[in-house]
């Protein structure tokens, strides 16, 4: 392991102890007064400290020290953590994450922020209230001096010393001349239970120059009086040495207070003449023999005491028991803290993910194996049948076993979204208080990875449109601090995610304005509730009348259904006026399984994605409508929808297939549209292992992945969204097409 | 023989720098956690010295000097307190914890090794 390594396992901590410290600072915001809490929050603030001063990272040591002494005041209740203390310390913590990631590859630190939070932190600190508004930092961004202005050398003499393995040297600072010193040293009993050594610091003495030593016997009582723990003897010692005072003292740094000593330069004339005892040479090697008698009586104390000494440490194994359980119950009374306890080991992710595979693998073969014993085993009793019952059950075991290893609580992405809420609430001017629940519910870790995209998007929604302006919900008889409820749950083998918002909720009237506006429905349209505040996802809609810095960017709700959606999940809204809307994100607990439909297209398996599909339905010849030369619709209930054919799609066959004969898919696409996707018939459902196409074959228009079914056959999963846009153009590129699969 | 060193630290970074500085220096390391983990390891370790980090989640490393000089084989073990937390006020809580010395950290790898060998024989 070398310092790169080293640097970078520092990284990966700072990231864990700033989620930590978030965490510990949202649970304080919410009236947690725990010490522990604090404590948390401290340490994470000192553990990135401690790492950044081995590194030389000097911007981020000199915040984060500001920062901790403002905890320290937290931590002894010199400060009480109030909600405007609290929000010095969140923006703090954000601006620590952002010097982190400045360190690591040299990220945006606005450092006037940077500046004018040392200058808040240390106002705290020295016992100011902070001023109790919104935006208080952004007026005080002018102050001259750098970031290092509160300079690491303080009160508690830390200093940071880049750490370097190079560094090992002879630094013999030779003094001008030799002088000699005349040390009297008298141990105290507290020496030796502290775990120091006479005998080691005379021999570290001995090191610094020449030494003559009197050992003064005269308080040694008689052996029946004497206490094996206790320290009788004294040394007088004449050293002759380059070394200046303070050296000579310096051996005796760590146990000063447990001795008498003194250190005077003698008389160069006389050295150790009017010592009342004789001089003896001082001999290093005596010392591996005997190690003076009050330490000798001490190990032979802790050896003739043997049976009292297995007691103690029987009583000591039973009181760590007490430690330990009283530990234990204080982490199960917070909530989070059981999680955090657990013992956990890093694994790459590679080795999960051939993991998985391997399973998926298994799977199959297992699917195989079961379907070659049914056809060769009429009458299904044997034991091999048995065996294989118990087989799949194992299988499906092992893999669920293994999809839990990849998932992880959805804890680190809504902690980002609160950062997210403080940003934009501070720049809109409004105040915001995001609840998240169930942050501990799990989910793939690709899951997590991907929506952390459209959920960012959600909030700022939320916070630019959603959440009305303090004045504005005043009048309106609300709290004029307003409320954003981040929830996730599981629910039948999906994760639910609920971002519920007390706002304005939709304006309709402005939304099916926008829509007849923007013609994405007819003026004279007769929408439902439901319909007017769902179109808000339809794609090119955007109700804010200017695009605003925050939630505008061009970026449109439809792209957050879309990436939803290419996940293999919903969203919807629903909207109460007054009281704030609610979006609910349905998304798959993993990416590697999928539940699908068996197809048979032209002859050809595919699998169509479950989560696309709404209805499927058996088209009567009198539902079927041409349009133009080549289009067809099909009526359902009282709406018509295009009608695709997939074999034609994806180029399985040259002319349209007879829809009676086949069964309609009713698929809901991107942008909300409604199709009726034609295929053969329904072999059935059933949960697929998804296996990547494109590192062998790049990416294939319509078809998002393959799998391989029970019996042993290669079926192509259908990109459903893919397929409905090549509906429009009628025909997937031709010369990537499929037709010669086979 | 190597001497034996017993590390407690709770950062990730601070254990491996420790690791490798004392793996250079000819000694051999174990390592825990937290001051619970230390005096679980101790048990079995036997180590000829300690060196502790203080601020640390479920045991602080003054509950674990506390702990190890109660221990009556292990109550004669030179312990070193590893803490950025130099100040006078740390340093008389550690010691009357029973440390029996300290070193700064950020810590200077020589420093580090020379409290080690001041402590041992």
């Amino acid at each position: 392991m070398d310092m790169n390594e080293i640097k970078e396992i520092f990284f990966q901590e700072c990231e864990e102890q700033l989620a930590e410290l978030e965490s510990g600072l949202l649970k304080l915001n919410d009236g947690d007064r725990d010490p522990e809490t604090v404590n948390a929050v401290f340490r994470a603030v000192h553990s990135i400290k401690g790492g950044a001063g081995a590194f030389g990272l000097e911007d981020l040591v000199a915040f984060a020290h500001v920062f901790e002494t403002t905890l320290d005041c937290v931590r002894s209740n010199r400060l009480e953590p109030s909600q405007d203390v609290l929000k010095v310390m969140l923006k703090s913590a954000d601006v620590l994450a952002d010097l982190t990631n400045a360190a690591r590859d040299g990220g945006f630190v606005d450092e006037s922020r940077s500046r004018a939070l040392v200058k808040e932190l240390e106002a705290l600190a020295n016992g100011e209230t902070p001023a109790p508004s919104v935006d208080a930092p952004k007026v005080v961004a002018k102050a001259p001096e750098p970031v290092q202005a509160a300079p690491p050398t303080d009160d508690s003499g830390f200093q940071p010393v880049p750490f370097s393995f190079d560094s090992f040297g002879d630094e013999e600072a030779e003094g001008e001349g030799e002088q000699v010193f005349d040390i009297t040293f008298r141990p105290r009993r507290e020496l030796f239970s502290k775990g120091n050594e006479a005998a080691l610091l005379l021999r570290d003495l001995s090191r610094i120059g020449e030494m003559s030593i009197n050992c003064d016997i005269d308080g040694l009582p008689a052996l029946d009086a004497m206490d094996p723990e206790d320290s009788y003897f004294g040394w007088s010692i004449s050293l002759k040495t380059k070394k200046a005072e303070e050296d000579v003292r310096s051996v005796f740094e760590f146990a000063e207070w447990d001795c008498e000593l003194t250190v005077k330069a003698a008389e160069a004339a006389a050295p150790a003449a009017d010592l009342p005892m004789v001089p003896v040479p001082f001999d290093l090697s005596a010392l591996d023999e005997v190690s003076g008698p009050a330490a000798s009586a001490d190990v032979s104390a802790a050896q003739t005491e043997s049976d009292a000494s297995k007691m103690a440490a029987a009583a000591a194994r039973v009181e760590k028991k007490e430690t330990a359980a009283a530990a234990a119950a204080a982490a199960q009374t917070a909530t989070t803290a059981a999680a955090a306890a657990g013992q956990t080991i890093r694994v790459d992710l590679d080795r999960v993910d051939r993991l998985i595979n391997l399973v998926g693998e298994l799977v199959i073969n297992q699917a195989m194996l079961s379907q070659s014993v049914i056809e060769n085993d009429n009458n299904g009793t044997s034991s091999i049948n048995m065996g294989l019952e118990e087989l799949q059950q194992l299988t499906r075991e092992i893999q669920d076993s293994v999809m839990a290893i990849r998932a992880q609580p959805v804890k680190p992405v809504f902690q980002r979204m609160s950062r997210i809420v403080r940003e934009v609430a501070d720049m809109v001017g409004k105040s915001i208080r995001l609840v998240t629940e169930g942050e501990n519910t799990e989910v793939d870790k690709t899951v997590i990875d991907k929506i952390a995209e459209p959920l960012t998007h959600m909030i700022r929604n939320a916070v630019d449109h959603g959440i009305e302006t303090p004045e504005k919900r005043e009048a309106a008889g609300k709290d004029p601090e307003g409320t954003i409820k981040l929830t996730a749950k599981h629910r039948s083998g999906r994760i639910l995610i609920e971002l519920v918002d007390d706002g304005a909720g939709i304006n309709r009237e402005r939304v099916k304005q926008k829509a007849i506006d923007n013609e994405l429905i007819a003026p004279d349209a007769n929408l439902s509730d439901e319909e007017i505040d769902n179109l808000i996802f339809a794609p090119g809609f955007s109700t804010a009348d200017t695009i605003s810095d925050i939630s505008g960017r061009g970026v449109g709700m439809d792209v957050v259904k879309r990436s939803i959606q290419a996940l293999g999940g919903r969203i919807s809204i629903s909207s109460r006026p007054g009281h704030g809307s609610t979006f609910t994100m349905s998304l798959p607990l993993t990416l590697a399984v999928l539940d699908g439909m068996v197809v048979t297209v032209a002859g050809q398996t595919l699998v169509v994605p479950l989560t696309a599909i709404v209805e499927t339905l058996q088209p009567e010849a009198t539902a079927i409508h041409s349009f133009g030369a080549n289009q067809r619709l099909i009526s359902i209930r009282d709406s018509f929808c295009p009608l695709v054919d997939v074999g034609r799609i994806l180029n399985f066959r040259s002319v349209q297939a007879n829809p009676v004969e086949g069964v309609a898919l009713l698929v809901e696409s991107e942008g909300g549209g409604q199709r009726a996707l034609m295929v053969d018939a329904i072999q059935g459902q059933r949960q697929v292992v998804i296996k990547s196409l494109e590192a062998n074959y790049t990416h294939v228009p319509g078809i998002a992945a393959a799998t391989i079914l029970g019996d042993g056959r290669v079926a192509l999963i259908l990109d459903v969204d893919a397929v409905v846009s090549a509906s429009r153009g009628q025909s997937l590129k031709p010369e990537m097409s499929l037709a010669a699969t086979g | 023989m190597k001497k034996k060193v017993l590390t407690v630290d709770d950062s990730r970074t601070i254990r491996n720098m420790l690791l490798v500085t004392l793996n250079n220096a000819g000694f051999e390391t174990i390592q825990a956690e937290d001051g619970i983990e230390g005096l679980e390891i101790l048990e079995g370790a036997n180590p000829d010295v300690i060196v502790t980090d203080i601020n640390m989640p479920r045991l602080d490393g003054f509950g674990f000097i506390e702990g190890v000089r109660r221990n009556e084989k292990y109550r004669a073990i030179p312990i070193l307190v590893l803490t950025t937390e130099s100040d006078a006020e740390k340093k008389n809580r550690a010691r009357q914890a029973g440390a029996t010395g300290w070193i700064v950290k950020p810590f200077d790898p020589v420093k580090l090794i020379d409290a080690i060998e001041r402590v041992t024989a």
